[in-house]
């Protein structure tokens, strides 16, 4: 016997005990909840880090003798690549995205700009283009201009999403955790034996919600250490907030997976479940790409998402370094969603 | 507290118990005495784990009384569940858990009781207290769960089918279990469809078909109850067919009955019975082409009240 008697004892602590022990000899599950979202953010940090300015690509239809004359004029302005080529080969590279805006010496001695007006890059070709030729041929700006170029922290790509990984990876682990778990029990009929013992049966539950609340402290140190490490990115918020952010948004998540997971009888029937709950929320909840990007109609139901809110909360306070008042408005809702998914999932569950 | 000494262990009363088409249990009296174990015999599907498990309040009865160690489901579910030790059929623990993990788990949930190690050594466990669940053969399983069911220090034990699935040699090790707790003094109810598990395991037998109560009694009361102490069963050539009249006047034939091809006589005096059947065999001209004879069983008692065998195989 290791230890007899005391705290260690209680059935609340081995239920939660048993919890952990479930979770860390699955390797599978501690590589989708600790180590996917890393790579993950790796991965796609890498795929969209903030580069050189890019350089804008045109062509020059050689039709005619002056051609060669305005590609020189061209080749002298800063980031511009100039190639002379023959109408057909420019066409084709211009179809292909090769280059971003064909240069045709008109009859009348002017330009014709032949480009894609719904490509951002043909259009900044465009503009420098134009620009260059303007100056080139005298134009003097009656502006004066002096520039001072800035770049900061918390407006690249990685910055975005690192809290959108993160309250994607609250709501996964919550909801997927409880669900598979519960689902499980219940199939093979250990629910029905553990209640046939005087086990106390919200410590059973509360056992999830604990087991959860501090798996959470290495989920996020892991995900948020390895952002700010590795990409540099900021946490300008109160720690308190944030703490505040994910223990309510994993309490809301795991409520949910114990809704989920309170009548299903088969992991089939749990799995798709849980999909058909999550899908939504991948999609909407503006964690790859701002929410914002969908239609003005869809915009209530897709604020009214507990992922939306969380995602929302995590980078006001993350980025923007937002306080209790700015992000009590997403709190609300988590809050409602956690509130009311708990008393729907102790009402309908089922032990048998 | 009350006395309860004087009070059976369990007492039902008109148990009925109906799913959607089917009913299961029809009308059920059961008595279990402290310090007995009585046993619940019948085939699958004859409405046992439905009465024991509303006898361990997992399930309610749409009709009937029953009264636990003296009390009521609804009323003392907590109490109740401290003094009941329960192994249901098929319960498949957590697989990656280890024996010592599961049966602490149990452990914690219960006031008194006696340490998970000393448990896991009364149930022969010992060696495999550290190895994961995963890895336990079927009867290594079958005896957590009892460990699981022992580990409250219980009063009554509620057993479903223990042994069922087992090979011989882990069946007989889990007798012997069952047997030791017995011995202690304390009362056992379970449902089994081994007539040799009942009739080793149980003072007293019920024998259920079709969730009512067709014989009741110690095995040695319910076998002699056939007045024959052995059983003869013969088949011809040919699955040919004799006149069955002259065979019930032999001398120590107590009933004859035709089932598949088979005849089966209940004989009372095997040594006098046997020369005459074989005399009266040759007279009709049948050609035996099998015969064999046992001691009287518990499944005897089954097939002379439904005519039906305990398993269909």
């Amino acid at each position: 016997m290791s230890e007899t008697g005391g705290w260690a004892e209680h059935p609340l602590v081995q239920l939660t005990r048993v919890r952990y022990r479930e979770f860390f000899r699955e390797p599978e599950a501690v590589f989708w909840v600790f180590i996917f979202p890393v790579l993950l953010a790796a991965g796609l940090g890498i795929a969209f880090r903030n580069r050189a300015p890019e350089r804008t690509v045109v062509a020059v239809v050689a039709n005619d003798s002056t051609a060669r004359g305005l590609a020189e004029a061209l080749r002298r302005t800063q980031g511009l690549d100039v190639s002379l080529s023959s109408e057909s080969a420019a066409a084709e590279a211009l179809r292909t995205g090769e280059v971003s805006l064909v240069l045709v010496r008109a009859r009348n001695g002017g330009v014709e700009y032949r480009y894609d007006d719904t490509r951002p890059e043909s259009r900044v070709a465009r503009l420098v283009v134009d620009d260059a030729l303007q100056r080139s041929a005298g134009r003097r700006d009656p502006v004066a201009l002096r520039e001072r170029l800035v770049h900061e922290r918390g407006s690249r790509y990685i910055d975005f999403l690192v809290p959108g990984l993160l309250g994607m990876n609250l709501m996964g682990s919550g909801i997927w955790g409880v669900g598979f778990a519960i689902v499980d029990a219940r199939k093979k009929r250990l629910l029905k034996r553990l209640i046939a013992t005087p086990m106390s049966r919200p410590q059973y539950l509360a056992s999830f919600v604990l087991s959860r609340l501090t798996l959470l402290v290495i989920e996020v140190g892991l995900l948020l250490g390895f952002g700010a490490l590795v990409f540099g990115v900021p946490l300008r918020g109160s720690l308190l907030v944030l703490v505040a952010i994910c223990v309510l948004s994993s309490l809301a998540f795991t409520s949910l997976g114990l809704l989920v997971s309170s009548r299903v009888q088969t992991m089939e029937g749990a799995s798709g479940l849980m999909n058909l709950i999550m899908l939504p929320m991948w999609i909407f909840s503006g964690v790859f790409f701002a929410a914002s990007r969908f239609p003005e109609s869809l915009q209530p139901f897709i604020q009214a998402l507990p992922l939306t809110a969380v995602v929302d909360a995590l980078r006001a306070n993350i980025i923007r370094g937002a306080g209790w008042h700015a992000v009590a408005p997403e709190m609300a809702i988590i809050l409602a969603w956690l509130a009311a998914s708990f008393v729907l999932a102790v009402r309908m569950f089922r032990w048998r | 507290m009350q006395s309860t000494s004087g009070q059976p262990a369990l007492e039902v009363r008109g148990l009925r118990k109906a799913y959607q088409d089917v009913v299961a249990v029809d009308g059920l009296d059961l008595e279990v005495f402290r310090g007995e174990c009585f046993g619940l015999l019948g085939p699958n599907g004859a409405g046992k784990t439905t009465t024991i498990e509303i006898c361990e309040g997992l399930n309610t009865p749409d009709a009937g009384d029953v009264t636990v160690l003296g009390r009521r489901w609804g009323k003392d579910d907590r109490e109740l569940r401290e003094r009941l030790g329960i192994s249901l059929q098929e319960t498949q623990f957590s697989e990656k858990l280890t024996v010592e993990e599961t049966v602490r788990l149990f452990r914690s949930f219960y006031r008194a009781g006696a340490s998970p190690q000393a448990v896991i050594d009364m149930v022969q466990l010992g060696e495999k207290a550290h190895s994961r669940v995963g890895s336990l053969s079927g009867g290594q399983k079958q005896r957590l769960a009892l460990a699981c069911a022992l580990v409250g220090d219980p009063e009554l034990l509620f057993l479903d089918e223990p042994t069922t699935g087992l090979d011989p040699q882990s069946r007989r090790q889990l007798w012997g279990l069952i047997e030791g707790f017995k011995s202690a003094g304390r009362s056992i109810l379970l449902t089994t469809h081994y007539m040799e598990e009942a009739e080793r395991l149980c003072d007293r037998v019920a024998i259920v078909d079709h969730g009512r109560m067709i014989a009741l009694g110690t095995p040695r009361e319910l076998i002699s109850a056939l007045r024959a102490e052995h059983v003869l069963e013969f088949a011809l050539a040919d699955n040919a067919a004799v006149d069955e009249a002259p065979l019930l006047s032999i001398e120590g034939v107590c009933a004859a009955a035709r089932q598949n091809g088979t005849y089966r006589l209940q004989v009372e005096e095997l040594h006098r019975a046997m020369p005459a059947l074989l005399g009266e065999l040759r007279r009709q001209g049948a050609q035996l082409a099998e015969l064999r004879t046992h001691s009287a069983t518990l499944e005897d008692v089954f097939v002379s009240l439904t005519g039906r065998h305990l398993r269909d195989e």
